[in-house]
């Protein structure tokens, strides 16, 4: 495993890395290596720059305002599992980043470079879809945030710019009487999911007044699944396993270990089953 | 003095090993040292129409390329072996470099040195190489069939050789009268030894001595001395010294003799420097030999009782493009003389194809063909015990080689030395709470949930320690089977064996300086074990095949009870008494009758060196080599249950228990030989739920990293319950068996029974392994 030769250049701030990546065709930008270095290393990437922003405070943190919670690109999944602010307004999420890789990937992977990178097995893109999520781009042209719904493009391609840097994602707070659940099917040599389900459901008076399910690992994107059948029920079990098998994928994507038909069986019987979690929690 | 026999004593290996400074040959650098890297085939099949080096030879930095050319103009033998022969065995060459035709992805068709690793690889990227590709075959069974792609023109058909164990006149006849019988096409699965530490070599040759030094990772470092200068590189054996430094795992890979490491040791030769080269994973994965990989189709025959009349096997193994070092043993000698398993079977035969494809080379992997079998009987067992109403452990225990028994001659050439297979599965079945599991089980299958449980016995037999040389000759071996040890007593009495069992990662160092300690009644502090160097160690088969404490720690017991000996002519002169009136007993030799007539291992062990007071007949020193070649091999046994949950509706499969009873004979040091059952259990239980290697249709291997090809994780595992019978073994000092193999052994078939065993209500009956839940669902869901 030896990547070709790069240049590595660090950047000290957000405008730097802006600059270098104009300086530089084809370089890339790093955050926490984890999916750039391997790929690197099996010479599928070879970027002639390497521009390290992993050393960004600026582009780290977690913080609340204003009904949503603004999550730092370089943040990592391990303290995003860990946050207290995400735990009170966004539960789902810090249970998704708790399920990726081991200590070690947690301790150095991002959100930002995880869904920049967009593997259709991340457990982070289905929340930030279900969670109605914005994702914040900087270019030297100044600023623009995409609905994570159409941010994911296709398998490993995003909305991101080749001169634009992922600053934040803003994540609006559930609301009361919303319960949310992220259930992974782990694949058990790469630890990604082979399907990731995320659901929450609002609950009032006995009644669910919303409800969402996005399936990860079924499609090259986030699958959103039309659960509004459950609606004015009172998320009985057979009309929540009625409305998780809505879950459709023109095209589901298979491998060795699943097949495309597979992944969206288990999409829908882990949707049903995120969906029950979350009205426990509601 | 307290004994240290059988006793936990901590692994002196880990201190150096867990703070990091354990030297891996990766880790050794040489002056003036240069890095090679192979050029591979993309294709599984191709013919090599040119090759054009000139790209990566000018750049800077590069040392050579070299090509099969080279290869030949060096005037070597230039070839890689196979050191087991059958009768009829087609031995198509296996050179080092390809000359004219790739015959699996990953074949080595050149190589590149340069002044580092980096650039290395930038230049074997620039080896322009023009392949004319070929139509391939990479499945054992497509291999057979008619008009099948030939792997090599030497052997049409693709088969290596046809093979056959017992007596099938008898077995037709049993089945001509079976009250029952019960039959199974199954898949064993083909595995990646995954070793921690990819291979790795450091060649260092020195045209002024004309001596060549490689450090590699071995598990048999003589056994690759002599197969490098004999076949290879044509060098005078006494001019090469191997040494495997720390070496991380094999569990069989780093038996055999590769291509690559020979490659290396030219290079060296040409540029007259040190040469290193280590494996990326990726190519560990393409080129070290993989594991199991067989078809078979098997079947059994009970009479009206419930009592095997009959077995019948036959099975397409795979070989892949070349034949490995110990490759056609595997699946026959290894193999098909394990089918009688725990069981009085009268009427046994085995057919084996050897089947070459279009992959890497298949050879041993932990268990070695042993897994195999076991999977066979004892798959085969669970149908029985369903058929005849008499369930899983009643048709086994009814079916046992009874106590009284043994010695119990096999219709397949073993014969057991020893065993009494009640007690391990009633222990097992005690540990498990068979009774209550079996009412569980009951109650989730009446109140119609998706979640099943399911419970699997496998009741194994081992055969390990490949022995007598003379009787591995005459089945083919080109290598002897027994082990050397030189026991040395420093005038001091503390002491330094050299073993020619060499580690890797087992433990030897503290298994046996216990058995020096224990029989000399000194601490095991005193005692130093060197292995893993033919400079320093006289000779040496190797570990693999659960051998090392079998057979090389009664090499070092036959030296320590020569040295005891001597010890006892050297005192009876000091005290003035005669040699056969003493006795040695916790590291003094006394007078028999008056205990204050004694001499400690010291003052003996000081005065064979000074040699001043000392017998006229006897030479000085006070040390003893010595060759042990076993009578027998030695047969562990054991009964594994594993317990299961089988989500249904998923297909997803949750380990609950798992249970081993083993009986590994006496037991060394308790803490090592769970710990071998431990990996083995997870090797075992991987190959069941998670392992797979996959190549598709053209021959290319799609599981090949660990993104897709599953090594069982911690967290996948659950803690094992063991425990343990003992029968010690008759035929060798120390009564032991061997425990490197059994957990990968023994674990398959549990985990597969269990897993049948919860699907039974869909009338279920096999699961080709791994067990993926997509697998699972199908078959749930017709
Ligand atoms: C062993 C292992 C196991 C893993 N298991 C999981 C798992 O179970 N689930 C899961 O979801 N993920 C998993 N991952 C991936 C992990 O989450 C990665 O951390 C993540 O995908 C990439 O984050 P990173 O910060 O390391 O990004 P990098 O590798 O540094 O970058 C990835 C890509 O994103 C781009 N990028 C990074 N940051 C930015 C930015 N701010 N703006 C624009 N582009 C940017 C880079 O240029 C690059 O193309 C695993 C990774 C490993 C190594």
């Amino acid at each position: 495993m030896y990547p070709a030769q790069f240049d590595y250049r660090r950047a000290g701030s957000v405008d730097e890395a802006l600059g270098l990546l104009q300086e530089h065709e084809d370089a890339k930008l790093m955050a926490g290596g984890h999916s750039l270095i391997p790929m690197m290393k099996l010479r599928l990437a070879q970027p002639p720059v390497v521009i390290d922003i992993g050393r960004l405070d600026e582009l780290k943190g977690i913080a609340e305002a204003g009904g949503s919670v603004r999550v730092g690109s370089l943040t990592t999944h391990a303290d995003i599992a860990a946050s207290d602010v995400l735990a009170a307004h966004c539960p789902v999420l810090a249970e998704a980043a708790g399920h990726i890789g081991d200590a070690q990937v947690r301790n150095r992977g991002t959100i930002g470079g995880n869904i920049a990178h967009a593997d259709p097995g991340s457990d982070i893109p289905p929340v930030l879809v279900l969670l109605g999520a914005s994702v914040h781009l900087q270019s030297p042209s100044g600023t623009r945030s995409v609905a994570a719904g159409d941010f994911f493009q296709d398998l490993l391609m995003t909305d991101v710019g080749e001169d634009e840097i992922l600053t934040h994602v803003d994540v609006p707070a559930l609301g009361a009487g919303t319960g949310s659940a992220y259930l992974k099917f782990e694949h058990p040599a790469s630890g990604y999911a082979v399907v990731g389900a995320a659901a929450s459901v609002t609950v009032q008076n006995g009644r669910c007044t919303a409800a969402g399910l996005v399936v990860g690992g079924v499609g090259a994107v986030p699958t959103a699944v039309d659960v509004s059948s459950l609606v004015g029920t009172d998320l009985s079990d057979d009309a929540i396993a009625a409305a998780a098998s809505g879950l459709d994928a023109e095209d589901p994507i298979g491998d060795i270990f699943a097949s495309g038909d597979y992944r969206v069986h288990v999409g829908k019987v882990y949707g049903k089953r995120a969906l029950a979690a979350a009205r426990d929690r509601a | 003095m307290a004994r240290v026999l059988g006793t936990s004593i901590k692994r002196r290996e880990d201190p150096a090993l867990i703070t990091g400074r354990g030297k891996y040959t990766d880790d050794l650098q040489a002056a003036g040292m240069a890095h090679a890297a192979i050029v591979r085939s993309p294709y599984a099949h191709a013919r090599i129409r040119g090759i054009d080096t000139s790209a990566a030879e000018a750049l800077p930095g590069v040392l050579a390329v070299l090509t099969a050319r080279d290869v030949a103009a060096a005037g070597i033998p230039g070839v890689v072996p196979v050191g087991w022969l059958l009768p009829d065995l087609k031995t198509p060459a296996h050179p080092m470099i390809a000359a004219d035709t790739v015959r699996h992805v990953g074949d080595a068709v050149a190589v590149v040195v340069a002044e580092d690793r980096y650039l290395a690889r930038d230049a074997a990227e620039r080896v322009a190489v023009d392949y004319e590709p070929l139509d391939a075959v990479a499945d054992v069974v497509a291999a057979l069939e008619d008009g099948a792609p030939a792997v090599h023109e030497e052997a049409p058909g693709n088969v290596a050789f046809d093979w056959e164990i017992g007596d099938s006149e008898s077995v037709d006849a049993a089945f001509a009268s079976a009250a029952n019988t019960v039959e199974l096409d199954l898949r064993n699965n083909r595995l990646i030894p995954h070793a921690i530490e990819p291979r790795a070599v450091l060649a260092s040759f020195d045209s002024s001595t004309g001596e060549m030094t490689i450090h590699m990772t071995s598990q048999n470092p003589h056994v690759h001395r002599l197969l490098m200068t004999l076949a290879s590189l044509g060098m005078p054996e006494h001019k090469v010294r191997i040494v495997a430094p720390e070496v991380g795992g094999g569990f069989g890979s780093k038996i055999h003799h590769y291509a690559d490491e020979a490659i290396v040791g030219l290079c060296s030769m040409k540029l007259d420097r040190p040469v290193k080269w280590a494996a990326t994973r990726t190519e560990t994965n393409l080129t070290d030999a993989h594991g199991r990989d067989h078809s078979t189709h098997c079947a059994l025959a009970l009479d009206a009782d419930g009592r095997i009349t009959g077995l019948r096997v036959d099975t397409a193994a795979a070989m892949g493009a070349y034949l490995s070092t110990f490759a056609p043993a595997v699946p026959t000698y290894l193999y098909g003389t394990l089918m009688s398993g725990q069981y009085d079977i009268p009427a046994i035969h085995c057919h084996v194809t050897g089947v070459f494809t279009h992959t890497a080379p298949v050879d041993a992997y932990r268990g070695a063909g042993r897994p195999e079998a076991t999977y066979v009987v004892e798959r085969l067992m669970h149908l029985a015990g369903e058929a005849t109403g008499l369930g899983p452990v009643e048709v086994r225990r009814r079916n046992f080689v009874p106590a009284d028994a043994f010695p119990y001659q096999t219709q397949v050439a073993l014969a057991y030395d020893s065993g009494n297979y009640g007690p391990a599965m009633d222990r097992a079945l005690e540990m498990i709470g068979y009774d209550d599991l079996r009412t569980e089980q009951a109650s989730r299958r009446g109140n119609g949930g998706g979640k099943l449980i399911g419970i699997g016995f496998s009741s194994y037999i081992e055969a390990c320690g490949l022995a007598p040389s003379a009787v591995v000759g005459s089945l083919g071996a080109q290598a002897g089977q027994w082990e050397s040890a030189d026991v040395r007593v420093h005038p001091t009495a503390s002491v330094t064996v050299y073993t020619g069992s060499s580690s890797h990662g087992q433990g030897h160092e503290t298994t046996f300086s216990q058995i020096v300690a224990d029989k000399l009644g000194i601490a095991p502090e005193a005692v130093e074990v060197i292995h893993g160097d033919t400079d320093l160690v006289q000779f040496g088969m190797g570990t693999y095949g659960s051998r090392s404490a079998a057979v090389g720690g009664s090499a070092i017991v036959k030296s320590v009870e020569k040295i005891i000996e001597k010890g006892k002519k050297i005192a009876a002169h000091l005290l003035e008494a005669s040699a056969e009136d003493l006795e040695f007993e916790d590291g003094s030799f006394r007078v028999a009758g008056s205990p204050d007539r004694a001499l400690a291992l010291g003052d003996v062990a000081l005065q064979a060196y000074l040699a001043h007071n000392y017998p006229d007949d006897l030479e000085p020193g006070l040390s003893a080599t010595s060759f042990y070649d076993p009578a027998n091999f030695t047969y562990p046994f054991g009964t594994h249950v594993c317990v299961v949950e089988v989500d249904t509706e998923t297909g997803s499969i949750d380990l609950l228990r798992y249970a081993a009873v083993d009986d590994v004979g006496n037991v060394i040091n308790p803490m090592i030989v769970d710990g071998q059952l431990h990996g083995g259990l997870a090797q075992g239980i991987g190959q069941a739920l998670w392992e797979n290697a996959v190549y598709d249709d053209s021959g290319q291997l799609v599981s090949g990293s660990l993104m897709d090809y599953a090594v069982p994780k911690i967290h996948n595992l659950i803690p094992f319950e063991l425990d343990r019978t003992t029968t010690p073994c008759p035929h060798n000092p120390l009564g032991v068996k061997g425990v490197g193999e059994a957990g990968a052994i023994a674990s398959p078939a549990a985990v597969v029974n269990a897993v049948v065993d919860a699907l039974a209500p869909f009338g279920i009956s096999h699961i080709d392994m791994p067990l993926t839940p997509e697998k699972v669902w199908r078959a749930v869901n017709g």
